[in-house]
């Protein structure tokens, strides 16, 4: 409070040019702080802490399945690995991942704003979503679950062993986080924009981010409510789901899928606006139908509430249920593909420039859509009877998940490390890298269409040898993608101490975030910025205007 | 000028931060809707799927003590509000007798609350102690919705004491002409109102005949 007094004269010449990185050396400036800036950067890091040991589960799994028999690992012990790995990446890695990182650190950038609206909420919410994920750990010292990440009841009520309440609580908890985190960005996204920045001006990262935030707050919740339910019956025996009391298992699977579809949105809604972004920048071009773009991050958040029952298409749901709610699920297919249609629009007679983020971003657009087109043949009732539960669903959700949303959260990071460092890194080194991603990532996950396919079920780990070669070719990926996600680690690394020191629009982007410098100062702005133009105004008659870059 | 004295970070003019105070915590309480939202739900699957039974069982708890509780809430709400009107007229001392007399009337619900659970105990009403024992299976599903949606909103009754106290004790609050605190505590409350609004009729007034 002592402080605020000043805010409203800003003497801004004498404190603001100092770069967020420098201002404030101790523990306690960064533990302490409320700058989203180094609040992103927390996220950062414990982000990739959890990507690093979900990542270690599936390495494990995937070894695992090198054999049809299923050597390294006990069936118990081989549940209980895919169970945290799923947990880890949905909740610790695979939510927060973009929203938290880079939305956290550019969105008050993008929109001209000092802070969020309530930068210790920002804080509390960071240190949240860290006591969530040392109960995981504790978890995972203490041998896990084997539930699945979907924690289907009467298995976690009754008979899983486990640390199935432990496990439902830090989800509870991180769920605290994503709601704290909705409820800044729409905030701040109504109430910080600059003079100028009207809703027709927002980047389509704000209007992803926006659409995400609506689906923090309304779905959170219902997954909330859906654990203490599930807590409830295992710990004090005071169940509703108990179908021994005439309770329904049936209505876990609505609650907890009514959370988890829209979940799947929470984690591809950022990850399209880090693309719309990567696209006209690499182009040099407005964005092709921006309106569309924007609204169908809308409509893919409200119509993404409405699809969960295509989760339950064999789970003894009325076939009448089963048809509207695949109608549905194909309607959603709609915005998403007016958005791949205009990225592709966009850069049609661009002036392009094919560096790493666009890489990154060709990569997104490719694997979205063939994640995209299988989950149309899964939303069809009739294949969805055969494929349920197979390795198509496995390989579709990953398409989606990790070939859609890692490959945008590297990207993103990619474009606006030199932003958040003020370093610039090596070039050929990202390209090399997102090439390996995009060849690891399909070896690892095509064959598993086809087993799917062919009728390989997930979760098992003992398979019929006739599938051992595919699952070979699958583990083989793995290794390729390990080794392409490791590479950024390392160069981005190595470029805070030795990577030469970035322009403040290296790209010669438009959007606010490059009119400060790299890194920022910590109030973002040295002045005030005022917004008088649309965004990705890319004058191409004009090339001469990246010369400024 | 109160109100420049509270102003905070990203903000530079007190009535935007107003503002967005007031968005935030709207927003946060269409979060705690859904969260009961989940819970309603499940009350409404539970009656679908056993009509009868689920009739009976809530015919065996009090429904004198819910409709008192209800009566108690809803005069809590309005003290609320009317300690919002107060303080925005620049009346501290009433804006701080309307929050008091709030949370007296929050205790009381509390108080009556834990009497009923007290009945429900002695009749062996409480499912997972050893002196239960229900007429029917659903009897005791109803039970256990009972014990958790009831619970979970007296949770929600204690944080809104707690909000109301801090309003209530904090000088600058009650003179704070936009009544931000005050509104937004009241706010809170009148969301915990509500929810018991649903909750009374989903538990309480089916078993009337």
């Amino acid at each position: 409070m002592s402080d605020a007094a000043l805010d409203i004269d800003r003497p801004d010449e004498e404190v603001e040019d100092i770069s967020y990185l420098r201002a404030g050396h101790s523990l306690g400036s960064w533990f302490l702080t409320t700058d989203h800036k180094r609040i992103a950067i927390l996220y950062l890091v414990s982000i990739t802490f959890f990507f690093l040991i979900g990542g270690v589960a599936a390495a494990l799994i995937r070894l695992d399945l090198l054999t049809p028999a299923g050597d390294l690992m006990t069936n118990e012990g081989y549940n209980r690995a895919f169970s945290l790995h799923g947990i880890i990446m949905v909740w610790f890695f695979l939510i927060p991942s973009i929203p938290n990182t880079i939305g956290n650190f550019i969105i008050p950038l993008m929109i001209g704003a000092r802070d969020l609206a309530f930068p210790r909420l920002n804080l509390l919410s960071w240190y949240i979503y860290i006591v969530a994920g040392f109960i995981t750990l504790a978890v995972v010292l203490g041998g896990g679950v084997d539930t699945g990440w979907t924690f289907y009841t009467p298995l976690s009520t009754m008979y899983a062993n486990g640390m199935v309440v432990a496990t439902v609580v830090a989800v509870f908890i991180s769920g605290f986080s994503t709601i704290l985190t909705g409820i800044n960005f729409i905030v701040t996204i109504h109430k910080l924009r600059a003079p100028g920045m009207t809703w027709s001006r927002l980047p389509l990262f704000i209007w992803s981010h926006y659409a995400v935030s609506i689906i923090f707050v309304l779905a959170t919740p219902v997954l909330a409510i859906t654990l203490i339910l599930v807590a409830a019956e295992r710990l004090f025996g005071i169940g509703v789901f108990d179908p021994a009391l005439g309770g329904d298992p049936l209505l876990f699977q609505h609650l907890f899928w009514f959370y988890s579809h829209p979940a799947v949105y929470i984690m591809v809604l950022p990850a399209m606006g880090v693309i719309s972004e990567l696209i006209t920048s690499a182009a040099h071009k407005r964005i092709f139908g921006y309106w569309f773009v924007a609204i169908a991050s809308i409509a893919i958040a409200v119509i993404g509430f409405l699809v969960w029952g295509h989760h339950m298409f064999v789970s003894g749901q009325s076939i009448y249920a089963s048809a509207f709610f695949s109608f549905l699920s194909i309607a959603v297919a709609v915005p998403s593909a007016i958005k791949v249609y205009n990225w592709t629009a966009t850069l049609y007679k661009g002036d392009i420039m094919i560096d790493a983020p666009l890489l990154f971003a060709m990569g997104f657009i490719g694997l979205f859509v063939a994640g995209g087109l299988t989950g149309l043949m899964l939303a069809m009732l009739a294949i969805d009877v055969h494929v349920h539960d197979t390795y198509f669903v496995v390989a579709h959700f990953h398409y989606i998940m990790v070939g859609g949303t890692v490959t945008a959260f590297f990207g993103a990071l990619h474009y606006w490390w030199p932003k958040i460092t003020g370093r610039l890194y090596n070039e050929t080194l990202a390209r090399i890298a997102a090439v390996v991603i995009l060849v690891g990532f399909n070896l690892t996950f095509f064959p598993q269409f086809m087993l799917g396919y062919e009728g390989m079920p997930r979760r098992y780990h003992v398979y019929p040898p006739e599938f051992q070669l595919l699952q070979v070719f699958s583990s083989a990926g793995a290794a390729l993608l390990a080794v392409g996600y490791a590479m950024p680690t390392f160069y981005l690394l190595w470029s805070l101490r030795r990577g030469p020191r970035a322009p403040a629009n290296p790209w010669g982007a438009t959007g606010l975030e490059w009119t400060t410098s790299s890194p920022p100062p910590k109030h973002n702005f040295t002045q005030q910025p005022v917004v008088v133009r649309g965004p990705y105004y890319y004058p191409l008659e004009h090339p001469a205007s990246r010369a400024n870059a | 000028m109160p109100e420049q004295r509270a102003l905070h970070e990203p903000f530079h003019q007190p009535a935007r931060q107003r503002e967005a105070d007031r968005l935030g915590m709207i927003v946060f309480l269409a979060s705690e809707a859904m969260l009961f939202g989940g819970l309603f739900a499940a009350a409404m699957a539970l009656r679908l799927l056993h009509p009868v039974e689920y009739v009976a069982a809530s015919g065996h708890l009090k429904l004198w003590l819910g409709t008192a509780n209800t009566a108690i809430l809803l005069t809590s709400s309005l003290m609320a509000a009317v300690a919002v009107e107060a303080a925005r007229s620049g009346s501290p001392r009433l804006a701080g007798w309307s929050l008091g007399s709030a949370i007296i009337l929050a205790l009381l619900f509390l108080g009556i609350k834990g009497y009923e659970y007290l009945g429900e105990y002695r009749e062996g009403l409480v499912p997972g102690l050893a002196n239960a024992h229900f007429g029917t299976r659903t009897q005791q599903l109803f039970m256990n919705f009972y014990f958790v949606s009831t619970g979970l909103h007296g949770v929600h009754v204690m944080v809104g004491i707690g909000l109301l106290g801090v309003s209530a004790l904090s000088r600058a609050a009650r003179e704070d002409r936009a009544a931000v605190l005050i509104g937004n505590a009241a706010l809170y409350w009148h969301l915990v109102d509500i929810i018991w609004l649903f909750l009374y009729p989903t538990l309480y007034l089916p078993g009337v005949s």
